[in-house]
């Protein structure tokens, strides 16, 4: 399997007035073609990995990393205009609540066509037809419809259909998916994960789903990467979760309550100082 | 023994949308009672209309025997009290925890101030340090301890519980739920509980109701869900949809 993505002890920091936050610490992993997932809590670095990777740390934070290459390309050292050529055409993010992440003062067509034709020359009635094929794609039944309607208009999972429309239309290599179906149904979340599931093995893509659901991840993705504090606890196919080794990991899993098993009290994380070493 | 809390083909209709369809329902006292269904399925708008804050517009609520009316008493409030989904949200942004525990002492004219505020802390598994911090200051399942706190410090008889657990982490879930049920247990309160999630509902409810469209679907007992005892087709899609993802033929 080739590689397409090489990181190598990624570091993200935020300067604050009280000093500076390590968002991630050393994380490193390689991607092919494949389906990896990252699973932590809130504040375990995996969205700023994901944002990294995408280019979409703010600013005034600083990244350093022995390597980031994206396909050949030196992610750190790319030009702000070569960066912005990969993201949403190469490198595209589904983010986690339609809500929130599509522009509520434009039809849901006009963005899926303004995406494309930001990366690609195409007329306008092309540009549309595709918008309109790919709304098909991820199964709206209706989509001369939808195409004019408002993100508010349409339900949350209508919107993270769209969403996944106007990531993909593109044809990117590389997909991160950041908590793509928490702000969903647990139904609807499967439908949206059976549609991306189906677009990503179709069209080859890597993904990377991040998640703070380990079981949801581990039953979607070939492998699966714990994180804890800003670093890599753990790595496991996500085949093998049963056998997790990491105290962590284990926790994760341990802590969710099942139907028919009868827990009480739940076993909670006894969080030890040493994982975050 | 007179019900906890009854409703009779309640109806809420907000303009001319019927979100709730003659819902009826009672919970025993000291019971844990779970309402499941996705959104619009009316679960929260049941425990909104119960709190008096969705408008109600047919049949009846009974609470320890009274039937209530349009507007609530005081002495209403001090028996049921409501823990709300978002902890980002459901507490005041400028005001410290202690300003938000004190104001429910103060509106219903408690004495012994002081006392109470470090005793509800203390109960929700926060300490005294947590007294003068303001909301942003706290993760999100400290959040949700305050909100708790400022339930209980009233001593509500009834507690309403709406997805108190869905805006948090797996791990912290587990905290939160383990605090309710033993506060649960000392203070032997009533639950009605809200939530998407079978499994939550499953593990803190003896009973549950599954709601869509506004509407009962079934009543169920925890054990008899997890024998996967149902008999309507929707139920048994919101337990195949909790076991996770599944890739077709695999």
């Amino acid at each position: 399997m080739s590689t397409m993505l090489n990181v190598e002890d990624l570091r993200v920091q935020f300067p604050t007035r009280t000093g500076t936050v390590d968002a991630v610490r050393g994380v490193s992993f390689t991607l092919g073609r494949e389906r990896l997932g990252i699973v932590g809590e809130s504040g375990s670095g995996k969205s700023q990995t994901g944002r990294a990777i995408m280019g979409l740390t703010p600013p005034h934070a600083k990244i350093t990393a022995k390597t980031l290459n994206f396909d050949g390309i030196d992610l750190l050292s790319a030009s702000v205009k070569q960066r912005r050529a990969l993201r949403g055409s190469r490198i595209s993010m589904i983010l986690q609540d339609p809500k929130y992440s599509l522009n509520p003062v434009m039809s849901i067509g006009r963005q899926i066509v303004e995406t494309l034709r930001t990366h690609e020359k195409v007329s306008k009635s092309e540009a549309r037809k595709r918008a309109l094929d790919m709304l098909a794609a991820v199964q709206i039944r209706d989509p001369e419809r939808v195409y004019d309607l408002h993100p508010h208009e349409v339900s949350g999972g209508m919107g993270q259909r769209a969403m996944i429309a106007m990531m993909l239309i593109t044809g990117p290599e590389l997909l991160i998916a950041d908590e793509p179906t928490s702000a969903l149904d647990v139904t609807v979340q499967l439908d949206v994960l059976g549609i991306l599931d189906n677009l990503v093995r179709d069209r080859g893509m890597g993904l990377i789903f991040i998640s703070h659901d380990l079981r949801l991840v581990s039953s979607f993705c070939d492998r699966v990467i714990v994180m804890y504090a800003g670093r890599i606890v753990e790595e496991i196919a996500a085949t093998d979760l049963r056998n997790a080794k990491h105290p962590y990991t284990q926790g994760l899993l341990n802590c969710m309550p099942e139907i028919g098993a009868d827990r009480h009290p739940l076993p909670v994380l006894d969080r030890k100082p040493e994982w975050a070493a | 023994m007179t019900p906890a809390l009854t409703t009779e083909n309640l109806e809420v209709t907000f303009h001319h949308f019927r979100a709730l369809q003659g819902v009826s329902l009672d919970v025993a006292p000291g019971e844990s009672f779970g309402l499941v269904g996705e959104s619009g399925s009316g679960k929260s708008t049941l425990l909104r209309a119960v709190a008096g804050l969705a408008p109600v517009s047919g049949g009846s609520i009974t609470v320890n025997g009274n039937v209530l009316g349009k507007s609530r008493t005081k002495a209403f409030y001090r028996e049921v009290q409501m823990v709300f989904q978002d902890p980002y949200g459901s507490l005041h942004p400028r005001q410290t925890v202690d300003r938000l525990l004190l104001e429910p002492l103060s509106v219903h004219g408690f004495g012994d101030i002081e006392p109470r505020i470090l005793r509800a802390l203390d109960e929700v598994g926060l300490g005294s340090s947590f007294r003068f911090r303001y909301s942003h200051q706290l993760s999100g399942g400290q959040r949700q301890r305050v909100a708790i706190a400022r339930a209980l410090i009233l001593e509500p008889s009834i507690l309403l519980l709406d997805e108190p657990t869905s805006a948090l982490d797996a791990s912290v879930q587990a905290e939160v739920l383990n605090l309710l049920e033993q506060i649960r247990r000392d203070r032997k309160l009533t639950f009605i509980m809200v939530s998407h999630d079978l499994a939550v509902v499953t593990h803190m409810c003896d009973r549950l109701m599954v709601m869509q469209n506004g509407a009962e679907v079934e009543r169920l007992t925890a054990s008899e869900l997890a024998r996967r005892h149902v008999t309507q087709d929707y139920t048994r899609n919101l337990l195949v949809a909790s076991q996770g993802f599944v890739r077709p033929g695999a």
